[in-house]
């Protein structure tokens, strides 16, 4: 967190551009998306587990908010969408917990079949047809974006779910110590895929608002994303393979990998060096933490 | 046999993120001698011997072998200076074989550089096994197929097969069966007149007096004493490992026994038991005995769900219950203290409040939201009655000491106020103190009509607490005593097999 003061302190000497309004809602609309996903991701990771098909589900959400809203009225688009990611996340659940599979492997799977069906859907980017879809779902109150607003809501719920009912702390125990949390008596099957549904709703969500703001679903969006939210929660304290991170931990990160890509940007630093740079930060972060 | 010492640790300190875990300990001993270090948990036995096996750095003082100050930085620096250490924890590969983890680093290569002659290597590692009398594992299976007792054969193996001057011994008891121990015994004999050093750490006072020429009792990071067995007794050793006489160790009650709560007819699963049937009643304490391997465990997972049996029936209070899973044995009001805390007990990463409240999260939880202030007084409640250790219940389990650790699984327990609870060795790995705590816990259970199923291989507790006692061999229950016919001799006996089928009818089988 030390290192996240630096970096805003950088920031603000360095550019005059910063802290405008312009650039800071930028900022915010740009973490939305990875903000939204790696609550999901983080609640799978907390179980021991990894969602893998994140990145696919942004896309069915995406193209099915967009494309079915000239069949049917938009909130009944967004709910099928909603749906639609849920029901990836059950698979996944289901695969994991009552078929005893790898979660690497079940969701590596389902990454590359939901793609596929993104692309048998519609190979041609879907355009949102009603306008109410971008001007409120992309809109701002204010000078927030309402995507903003969402996924700044999203982080205490999810705070709350994991350290304030039982469902969450059972997820948390579940990553510790699978074998001893379903002798005390927990059904571990349950909560397992009750993460990965979360997992898949958070997914769809994000998908929604990022058409909203785009204008526009390409069946080719949210390649890779899955690797921005494992990369976020880590930052922020998570430990793969379950027995560690929590919500706030991982708003920092999400937070931290987005100041990055924006104060980059704002130096006119090349693509590639951001990647490289990126690549850095993770290393260093989780070195740093070793550390405590 | 040098009567000279040939080890000198001299005050030596160590502490961990500010509690001091070694308080300038000055410790010798010579070659060909078994030295028992024995002390409770926290005391400071661990933390002596990863200093002397390289593991951890200590903060003051210096190691001198034979006479000559050596460092002791890592393991590697330790193995160079002879020194092997048997811990716990195993440091096995699981799935690499017997004869790879036996000869890991030093596998015989074959004509061709880099490649391994096997054949060569499953005959030498054979050959290590023979010698030390470990007979019964096939060198070519991979350890994670092996049990818990073959598991430490080989990690004992695999230390002595270099050689060392000293070797260090970190409660190898534990998992052994009688028969095992006996012969880990006679190899400590032999060791000893090859003239090597062994470092004997463990709970069970009869071993050390068995085993030890001398004893060194540790306290809170200090050295109380080293003395020999012939000159002292366990009472003594006791007194001076806890600093103060410990009133009654097992608690003595009457037996107030109550109608039948548990009955058990005919449980049996394919290749593990079989035809297991036995009554408890309320207020009881049942012991179940057996050695390693004869499937008391198994039973008493059968009977919490864990591991439905295939055939036989449960009665709980009379009624044919049909438990399928720990969950619906937890809402039957039954409840499975596991025998390895860290294993299947305890979420380590989780907090002591957590894990207290694991088992009872339904009963504090509204709309699905837990109700902190119930949970957290529940909680709290159940650290001061076990005096749990530190009272702060955000603290991680991982932090604890074992005695501790294991007061919080069996805390989990006490909250659900089950009606049967079994112990699967309840004491293992615990100091003395937290072991007299849990025997008086369990007297209060009992009193308060709990019917309790103690499975145990220590012979002493399982005398001291039972007031009947059963005993498995080989998946069938071969004998039942009751608390006047039990003897340290007869149960061992009948568990072993030499003894006839001594089974008196149990009171349901009329």
């Amino acid at each position: 967190m030390a290192a996240f003061v630096i970096l805003i302190l950088i920031a603000a000497s360095f550019s005059e551009v910063f802290f405008t309004q312009r650039n800071l809602s930028n900022l915010f609309r740009q973490i939305v998306t990875n903000g939204l996903i790696s609550l999901g991701m983080l609640t799978v990771i907390l179980t021991g587990g990894i969602d893998l098909s994140v990145g696919s589900i942004v896309a069915l959400s995406a193209i099915l908010s967009s494309g079915l809203q000239r069949q049917v009225p938009l909130p009944l688009a967004i709910l099928v969408a909603l749906v639609a990611g849920g029901a990836v996340g059950a698979v996944n659940g289901i695969l994991v917990a009552r078929f005893k599979l790898a979660p690497f492997i079940v969701t590596l799977a389902t990454l590359g079949a939901v793609r596929g069906a993104v692309y048998v859907y519609s190979e041609t980017p879907q355009t949102p047809t009603d306008p109410a879809f971008r001007s409120i779902l992309g809109g701002f109150v204010g000078p927030v974006p309402v995507a903003a607003v969402i996924m700044l809501i999203c982080f205490p719920l999810v705070w709350m779910f994991l350290n304030r009912m039982a469902a969450g702390r059972a997820i948390v125990a579940i990553g510790g110590n699978q074998e001893a949390v379903r002798l005390a008596g927990i059904n571990v099957g349950q909560h397992i895929i009750l993460a990965y549904v979360i997992s898949g709703l958070f997914s769809a969500i994000a998908g929604i608002l990022l058409a909203a703001r785009l204008g526009i679903a390409q069946p080719s969006v949210g390649a890779g994303y899955e690797l921005d939210a494992i990369a976020a929660c880590v930052i922020g304290g998570a430990v793969l393979g379950g027995g560690g991170g929590g919500a706030i931990g991982t708003f920092g990160g999400v937070f931290t990998l987005g100041l990055i890509d924006n104060l980059l940007n704002m130096f006119n630093v090349q693509t590639y060096y951001q990647q490289i740079f990126k690549g850095l930060i993770i290393l260093f972060a989780v070195l740093a933490r070793r550390k405590e | 046999m040098s009567e000279q010492e040939y080890l000198l640790m001299r005050g030596i300190s160590k502490s961990y993120d500010g509690t001091q875990a070694l308080r300038g300990v000055t410790f010798s001993a010579r070659l060909g001698e078994v030295h028992a270090i024995v002390g409770e948990n926290g005391a400071g036995k661990s933390t002596l011997i990863k200093v002397l096996s390289g593991a951890v750095r200590h903060d003051a003082g210096e190691i001198l072998i034979d006479g000559k100050p050596v460092s002791l930085d890592s393991p590697l620096h330790a193995h160079q200076a002879g020194i092997r250490a048997v811990y716990q924890e195993f440091s096995l590969v699981p799935h690499l074989t017997v004869t790879e983890n036996i000869l890991l680093g030093q596998m015989p290569q074959g004509r061709v550089r880099g490649w391994v002659d096997w054949a060569a290597a499953h005959r030498r590692a054979q050959a290590i096994l023979d010698e030390l009398g470990f007979t019964g594992i096939d060198v070519r299976t991979p350890v994670s197929r092996l049990s818990v007792s073959h598991q430490q054969m080989v990690e004992i193996a695999k230390a002595v097969a270099e050689r060392p001057r000293i070797l260090i011994l970190d409660e190898p008891s534990a998992v052994l069966s009688q028969e095992e121990l006996k012969r880990l015994f006679a190899l400590m004999q032999q060791l000893k007149s090859a003239s090597t050093l062994i470092l004997y750490i463990s709970h069970r006072l009869n071993e050390v007096f068995e085993v030890a020429d001398r004893i060194t009792v540790l306290k809170d990071g200090e050295l109380v004493g080293t003395v020999r067995p012939q000159d002292t007794d366990e009472g003594q050793l006791i007194k001076m490992m806890v600093g103060r006489t410990l009133g009654e160790f097992y608690p003595r009650r009457e037996a107030k026994l109550g109608e039948e709560i548990l009955a058990v007819r005919g449980l049996s699963r394919e290749g593990v038991f079989t035809d297991i049937s036995f009554s408890l009643a309320r207020g009881e304490i049942l012991g179940l005995f057996g050695l390693v391997g004869s499937g008391r465990t198994q039973v008493a997972r059968s009977i919490f769900g864990a591991e439905p049996a295939d055939a036989g029936e449960i009665l709980l209070e009379g009624r044919p219950v049909w438990v399928r899973s720990p969950r619906e044995a937890v809402q039957l009001g039954i409840a499975l203290l596991t025998e390895d805390r860290k294993r299947d007990g305890l979420v380590l990463s989780c907090s002591i409040r957590d894990n207290v409240s694991l088992t009872t999260l339904p009963q504090v939880t509204h709309w699905g939201f837990l109700n902190r202030r119930q949970m957290d007084a529940r909680v709290q409640r159940q650290i001061q009655e076990l005096a749990i250790r530190p009272p702060q219940m955000q603290r991680l389990v991982r932090q604890l000491s074992g005695g501790n650790q294991q007061k919080v699984a069996l805390a989990k327990w006490l909250l659900t106020q089950a009606k049967v609870l079994i112990l699967d060795e309840p004491t293992r790995g615990v100091d003395v103190a937290t072991k007299v705590d849990i025997y008086r816990i369990m007297s209060g259970l009992a009193d308060r009509g709990v019917g309790i199923l103690l499975i145990s291989s220590e012979l002493p507790e399982i005398l001291g607490m039972s007031d009947r006692v059963l005993v498995m061999r080989e998946g069938r229950l071969v004998g039942e005593f009751t608390r006047a016919q039990a003897s340290e001799e007869s149960l061992l006996a009948c568990a072993a097999g030499l003894l006839q089928e001594n089974r008196t009818p149990t009171r349901d089988e009329g």
